[in-house]
């Protein structure tokens, strides 16, 4: 076991190291660059910037010493925000995006297995075709159109009562996250009812449900107390890629929300070409992708011995 | 677990979201406070390097320079309580009570010390050439001559007297904006590169202080006590708990009560009227117009097809039609009705020749040009333009009107910012569609847009005409002479088809009743609620 964790992490440093120097080369190849502004600016003060910024060394001496302050921890100073250093602005927003993707992701899972049961125990009856239904729309649509009919939804009923019932933008209290987690965890939500839903009808044709119907085991009892701990084991395995692109796929719930997340950071930054702040924060991504696979890989041997991988 | 466990558990969750909660409102007056939002968070707001709009606002209330501008959009005192200026310099006489938010005083050194800053090549200030009016700031800047050339000097703490290179008539207006504003050495140094990153890394000597800034999601700002105006100063608060472009979030937010002001597009628009708010306007005096690529090989080089253009263009059409949002001004001129003359608007004394929509005439053009250029037909142009759905729906447009009336095919080619700015510098476009917004209070930031040594004049237009009529008014101090230089300079734009203006640009929004004293400019931050206060309601709620 102990081997195949080193294993791993060492692919996984080959990987976060891979996506680096792809992104690095992919960005520099775009037009433009984050010096160019509305107005134009003068060669000479150009030249000024260039060097307190070090783009007029060449692009491989560029590569050469973002590598080495990557070693170090060190993301530099972003272009935009120009006192801020980038492993400031990670600091201080990906906690936010943090909180909300996983109060996202607990709502998605809580709701999604517990939808993937319902489904699943009254399939082919009226709430199995009901949630599905529920299931379709929120797959497919996208979920800005969810933010803001969210939004406009509880402008609805703040007027109606005449008072706040849950602010509809900011950040700052448990009310704030609410409606933001919910849109954001819509989509996984959706999925993860499928997936549960199908996953469940694969134990219900099992033998030992048979045994456990046929020992007369209330209905309830069999699903929690047998069913569930099977048929939950495809949903950990999405988990790990979830936590991920929950946390970061956030941008436009961010962006509607008014919250400060990483996320709005990540798209304005690849929007501004701020070479540092795209650096930082893809490097940041896929390192923590990287690892929320391994975690998830790990934790799957625990839960499951049959199937512990590399032993 | 029994699945009514399960339905329990939902309903108790539910019931401590319907739990009364407490958020600022829009307006309150026994406090005097105000809450808005803020389109996106302020870049840099240390002064001697900030370019944007939205570190300009709130710089604009934190600080102040020699001057700035008062109710009616005109000059007065700010940290100088006097000046005089004559063709080779400038004395500012400053007031013995302005002081930084720590107490001590703003004296003629912070000044000389901020100059020197913005100009120093390690500074890397993109906005450095605006200082280039002060002697030798362009040398400094340029060409590395010493920084304590720079032709600004501290006669004791508070005299301050500026040399500069020629006869700039705009120095006053200058002098109000952000690159000029004061920086004290001491605290300066003392932060050196954390200097303005967060709120308490930052001195004030404008009306309010900037008391939280938490990145990307608040600011607050509260009044400056030590502000040497304070008394006119009624307004205790200005809180920014949201940080978003997205106009319906802002307008959501406005209707909730939330926030006192709030702009509207062509989407929102229609709601506010159906909700009988009342609609204000307002232009923040940027100019949008086509521009033509004049390079050498362009098609767009050959004065006749740029004629041809120039007729079929309806600017009314374009902008009631096509933009549709209220507040906009169909364009005539690359110089905006705004402008200053000698008298009056620049535009009453010197109107724009009127180019009226004429196919005929157009169609006479294209022939022209046709045979000047050798070709029995067009190959397609390419248009430049951004990829919001603004953009896109203007450029659609003139896709539409230059296939209809001239046979032309205009291909789009969209780009998102960075890309559409490296194309624009590179010259890779025949049209493209640029806009311009003031950077201070004279013909000339406009006027020198086409001069053919300035950078910002990306389709490379040359004329030594042209050229010549700038360097007239640059140096010259008359205002007669400046502005018949700028009346001939708007004869040529037009004559040549050098560019075809479209409109210039409105802003519509809504604002709470009770909220007052708003200065809407084109100048300085924008709004300034530097005389606004809150009025009592009219009624109780309670």
């Amino acid at each position: 076991m102990f081997k195949y964790i080193v294993k791993r992490i060492l692919s996984g440093v080959i990987t976060v190291w891979f996506i680096a120097t792809a992104t690095f080369w992919a960005m520099h190849s775009v037009p433009g660059d984050p010096l160019l502004n509305d107005k134009a600016v003068d060669p000479e003060i150009r030249k000024h910037l260039e060097e307190s910024y070090g783009l007029d060394k060449p692009v491989l001496h560029q590569y050469g010493l973002f590598l080495n302050n990557m070693l170090h921890g060190d993301f530099g100073i972003s272009y935009t925000q120009r006192n801020r250093k980038v492993n400031d602005i990670i600091r201080d927003h990906f906690p936010v995006s943090a909180v909300l993707g996983l109060v996202a992701l607990l709502i998605a899972v809580v709701g999604g297995i517990l939808f993937g049961a319902i489904t699943a125990v009254y399939k082919n009856r009226l709430p199995d075709h009901v949630i599905m239904i529920g299931v379709i729309l929120a797959v497919s649509v996208p979920n800005f159109v969810f933010a803001a009919l969210s939004q406009l939804g509880i402008l609805k009923i703040n007027q109606w009562m005449d008072g706040s019932f849950l602010p509809l933008a900011g950040w700052g209290s448990w009310q704030h996250i609410v409606i933001p987690a919910w849109v954001l965890g819509l989509g996984t939500l959706a999925y993860l009812t499928r997936l549960m839903r199908s996953s469940l009808l694969e134990e219900e044709a099992q033998q030992y449900t048979l045994t456990a119907h046929a020992k007369g085991l209330s209905r309830s009892r069999i699903l929690f107390k047998h069913q569930l701990k099977n048929a939950i084991l495809p949903v950990i395995t999405v988990i790990g890629p979830t936590i991920a692109a929950i946390t970061t796929g956030g941008f436009v719930v961010e962006l509607v929300f008014s919250i400060p997340g990483l996320g709005r950071y990540f798209v304005q930054a690849v929007q501004q070409l701020d070479y540092t702040v795209i650096m930082g924060t893809t490097v940041f991504y896929g390192a923590f992708l990287v690892a929320m696979v391994i975690v998830v890989d790990i934790v799957y041997g625990f839960i499951d011995p049959r199937i512990r991988v590399g032993s | 677990m029994p699945l009514y466990r399960f339905y329990y558990l939902l309903l108790i969750i539910f019931s401590a979201f319907v739990s009364p909660l407490s958020v600022a409102q829009a307006v309150d007056a026994s406090t005097q406070t105000v809450t808005i939002a803020l389109g996106v968070e302020p870049p840099d707001l240390n002064s001697t390097t900030s370019t944007d709009q939205s570190s300009i606002f709130i710089l604009d209330h934190v600080m102040q320079g020699l001057l700035r501008y008062g109710k009616e959009g005109n000059l007065v005192g700010g940290v100088a309580k006097k000046w005089k200026l004559s063709n080779d310099e400038a004395v500012f006489w400053l007031r013995e009570d302005a002081r930084w938010s720590d107490g001590q005083p703003v004296t003629a050194h912070d000044f000389v010390y901020a100059w020197r800053t913005v100009v120093k090549p390690e500074t890397a200030s993109q906005y450095a050439f605006i200082m280039y009016p002060v002697k030798n700031a362009e040398a400094i800047n340029q060409r590395g001559m010493a920084v304590d050339e720079l032709g600004v000097s501290a006669e004791g703490d508070y005299i301050l007297r500026v040399k500069l290179e020629q006869p700039c008539a705009y120095l006053l207006s200058l002098v109000a904006f952000v690159t000029y504003y004061p920086l004290r050495e001491d605290y300066h140094q003392m932060k050196s590169t954390r200097y303005a990153a967060d709120a308490d890394d930052m001195l004030f000597n404008g009306a309010f202080t900037l008391e939280k800034w938490i990145h990307g999601a608040e600011l607050t700002l509260v009044k400056n006590e030590f502000y040497w105006d304070r008394d006119t100063i009624r307004l205790e608060r200005i809180e920014v708990p949201y940080i978003t472009t997205d106009t319906s979030t802002t307008f959501n937010l406005f209707k909730d009560g939330k926030i006192a002001i709030a702009g509207l597009n062509s989407a929102t628009i229609p709601n506010a009227l159906e909700n009988r708010l009342p609609i204000k306007k307002f232009n923040d005096g940027a100019v949008f117009y086509l521009e033509f690529n004049h390079r050498e090989g362009r098609l767009t080089n050959n004065k006749n097809l740029r004629k041809a253009i120039q007729f079929v263009v309806n600017q009314n059409e374009l902008v009631n039609k096509i933009i549709g949002v209220p507040g906009n001004i169909p364009g005539e001129s690359l110089f905006p009705v705004w402008l200053q003359g000698r008298f009056q608007p620049f535009r009453k004394e010197f109107p724009a020749k009127r180019i009226s929509f004429n196919v005929k005439r157009a169609k006479q053009y294209l022939a022209t040009a046709k045979q000047e250029l050798n070709v029995e037909e067009l190959p397609p142009l390419y248009l430049l333009t951004g990829d919001s759905p603004g953009a896109t729906v203007q450029a659609e447009y003139m896709q539409q009107v230059l296939k209809r009336y001239l046979g032309i095919e205009l291909k789009l080619d969209k780009q998102i910012f960075k890309q559409r700015l490296a194309k624009m510098t590179s010259g890779d476009f025949d049209m493209v569609a640029a806009g311009w917004g003031p950077d201070y209070n004279d013909p000339m930031t406009f006027a020198d847009l086409f001069a053919s040594w300035n950078e910002n004049n990306r389709g490379r237009y040359a004329d030594d005409n042209y050229d010549q009529w700038v360097k007239v008014a640059q140096a010259s101090s008359d205002v007669s002479v400046r502005m018949n230089a700028f009346a001939e300079l708007q004869e040529l734009l037009i004559e040549d088809a050098v560019m075809i203006p479209q409109y210039e640009r409105g802003f519509v929004y809504v604002q709470n009743p009770r909220l007052k004293g708003v200065v809407r400019r084109i100048f300085g931050g924008d709004p300034s609620y530097y005389y606004s206060y809150i009025d009592e309601p009219l009624v109780s709620r309670e």
